[in-house]
């Protein structure tokens, strides 16, 4: 019983990192009807950026990534002005084709400039700290920092969309693109905003990936689709449910590890399918289309 | 010089023409009305005013600047608002946030604000937090204008605006444009219905198949002519 209490808290703490993956890909596809499947290369790229500026310039690596942060902003805005905005039209298929392209640039540039030796973030001590909760259960500093972090970032990215007028124009546009220009409101540059800001969401994954896993670059794909599932099981529109579909991933995967560790994976995946064949829209849809 | 001009104004779908140089102006604190059957090229011409379809530079001229070829979103911060046909309020938004979106990227100000919006149409206050799409028809299309006016526009353009509402829907809404006309702000109607449009305007321009067949003042255009206008018999 314990050892069930032990796996299903770890998966949640896991569904925590997979929120963080999700929260970003679920801007792009809430606000550009767009999946962006660069989005797991650009986690990695963020964990390399982090990872460059604490080994090379020996920054402590909370401060690389609070330098990350603004980096990772302007290439996503500078990526959605420069490229996917030229292809915006009423076939999704080329932005789709370009964010493709993307991921296999991003993802080689960095075997390129990195190789493709596995690494990992310098966290010092915190690295392996815990702390009991007795009974034999221990919960890791990181992955509890990681949750907190999850949370923290769907209630900034909730008021964001909801209590401030660049939220009014986040939802507007996702709405009705021509409408919102009635409006003022330049659908180009609040595509670009998204993107800006989905990025810096990356970069905060970025940051707990790279400290509590070994990376290397070709990851990428892999996150995108743990990040894809978290998004549709928590049902398209909603920041909540797609915590929720994280921890739904993460737990599966946990109980999957606890039976058979090469089930892990595997686990994930069958909770997806079995998700998709009882609620197909997810567990707490939001959009109506 | 008139507030708003277009010269030669005209306006393509793909291949499809819907525009044959429209030659049209508005004048300050002026109501301007539209009439015309449908397919006659008047929704294409608010749109193409309100920047929504690409035109050249010099066809459409706002106080004598050039704004044809500007953007959307620009040229509502210049001052003209469209309400749009069908209303297209934003579905994810509720009343009080559609209102909102219509003066955030706007720097005028004027006597336009939430209170007096809501002032003008007190229904919409009891209903502000609902979402927009839950209200009626006649209470969309107050949000819809109010939408319009909370940029504090120098011109609104009014498509359409009492299609598919009841009559007594619709005497209310004309009552909203007399009220803001009073404000000062110039309107372009456009309707289907020739008596509301008549008795609402200073001027009426009547389309034809993407021409203007007639213009004048309503006391001046006679009840044949207006139907020669309208159905080119």
């Amino acid at each position: 019983m314990l050892a069930l209490v032990d796996t299903v808290l770890q998966g949640v703490l896991l569904g925590g990192l997979y929120a963080l993956y999700a929260a970003g890909l679920s801007i792009n596809f809430g606000i550009m009807r767009l999946v962006n499947l660069a989005h797991g290369d650009l986690i990695v790229l963020g964990a390399f950026l982090i990872l460059a500026l604490s080994t090379t310039a020996g920054l402590n690596p909370l401060l690389a990534l609070a330098i990350t942060l603004p980096i990772m902003f302007t290439v996503g805005y500078g990526v959605q002005s420069l490229l996917l905005n030229r292809a915006l039209g009423s076939d999704v298929l080329p932005p789709l084709l370009i964010t493709f392209g993307l991921s296999i640039i991003v993802q080689n540039s960095l075997l390129e400039g990195f190789s493709a030796d596995t690494r990992r973030l310098p966290v010092g001590a915190l690295d392996a700290a815990s702390f009991s909760l007795g009974g034999g259960i221990a919960v890791g500093v990181m992955p509890l920092l990681c949750f907190l972090a999850a949370l923290g970032v769907i209630v900034a990215l909730n008021h964001l969309f909801y209590r401030t007028a660049l939220g009014r124009a986040f939802r507007a546009t996702s709405d009705d693109p021509s409408t919102a220009q009635l409006m003022g409101v330049d659908h180009r540059r609040v595509y670009a905003i998204a993107l800006g800001v989905a990025l810096v969401v990356c970069a905060i994954a970025a940051f707990f990936l790279g400290s509590r896993a070994n990376f290397d670059p070709t990851i990428g794909p892999a996150r995108l689709i743990y990040a894809f599932e978290a998004v549709i099981i928590g049902g398209l529109g909603s920041l909540w449910g797609t915590l929720a579909g994280g921890i739904v991933v993460g737990v599966a995967q946990t109980i999957g590890a606890r039976i058979n560790p090469e089930w892990q994976i595997l686990a994930g995946h069958v909770a997806f399918l079995i998700v998709l064949v009882v609620r197909p829209r997810g567990l707490f849809p939001r959009a109506t289309d | 010089m008139a507030l708003l001009e277009t010269d030669g104004l005209v306006a393509f779908y793909g291949d499809f023409q819907a525009l044959y140089g429209i030659t049209f102006a508005l004048d300050e604190g002026e109501t301007v009305a539209i009439i015309g059957a449908n397919g006659a090229g008047k929704s294409t011409f608010l749109a193409a005013v309100a920047g929504l379809l690409e035109s050249r530079a010099s066809a459409i001229r706002l106080d004598g600047r050039e704004i044809g070829a500007m953007r959307a979103c620009d040229v509502a911060r210049l001052g003209i608002a469209l309400v749009p046909e069908g209303r297209r309020l934003f579905a994810s938004l509720s009343v009080e946030e559609n209102l909102l979106i219509g003066a955030d990227r706007q720097r005028r100000t004027g006597h336009w604000t939430l209170q007096t919006v809501y002032r003008l149409f007190p229904a919409l206050e009891e209903r502000r937090a609902a979402p927009a799409t839950a209200l009626s028809g006649g209470q969309q299309q107050m949000v819809a204008i109010g939408r319009g006016l909370m940029s504090n526009p120098r011109i609104l353009l009014c498509d359409e605006i009492s299609l598919g509402l009841a009559p007594i829907v619709i005497r209310d809404i004309y009552g909203s444009l007399a009220a803001i006309k009073a404000r000062g702000t110039s309107l372009v109607i456009v309707e289907q219905d020739i008596m509301q449009a008549t008795a609402a305007a200073d001027r009426v321009y009547c389309f034809q198949e993407g021409r203007v067949t007639l213009s004048g003042r309503p006391a001046e255009l006679t009840r044949d002519a207006i139907h020669a206008a309208y159905f080119g018999l």
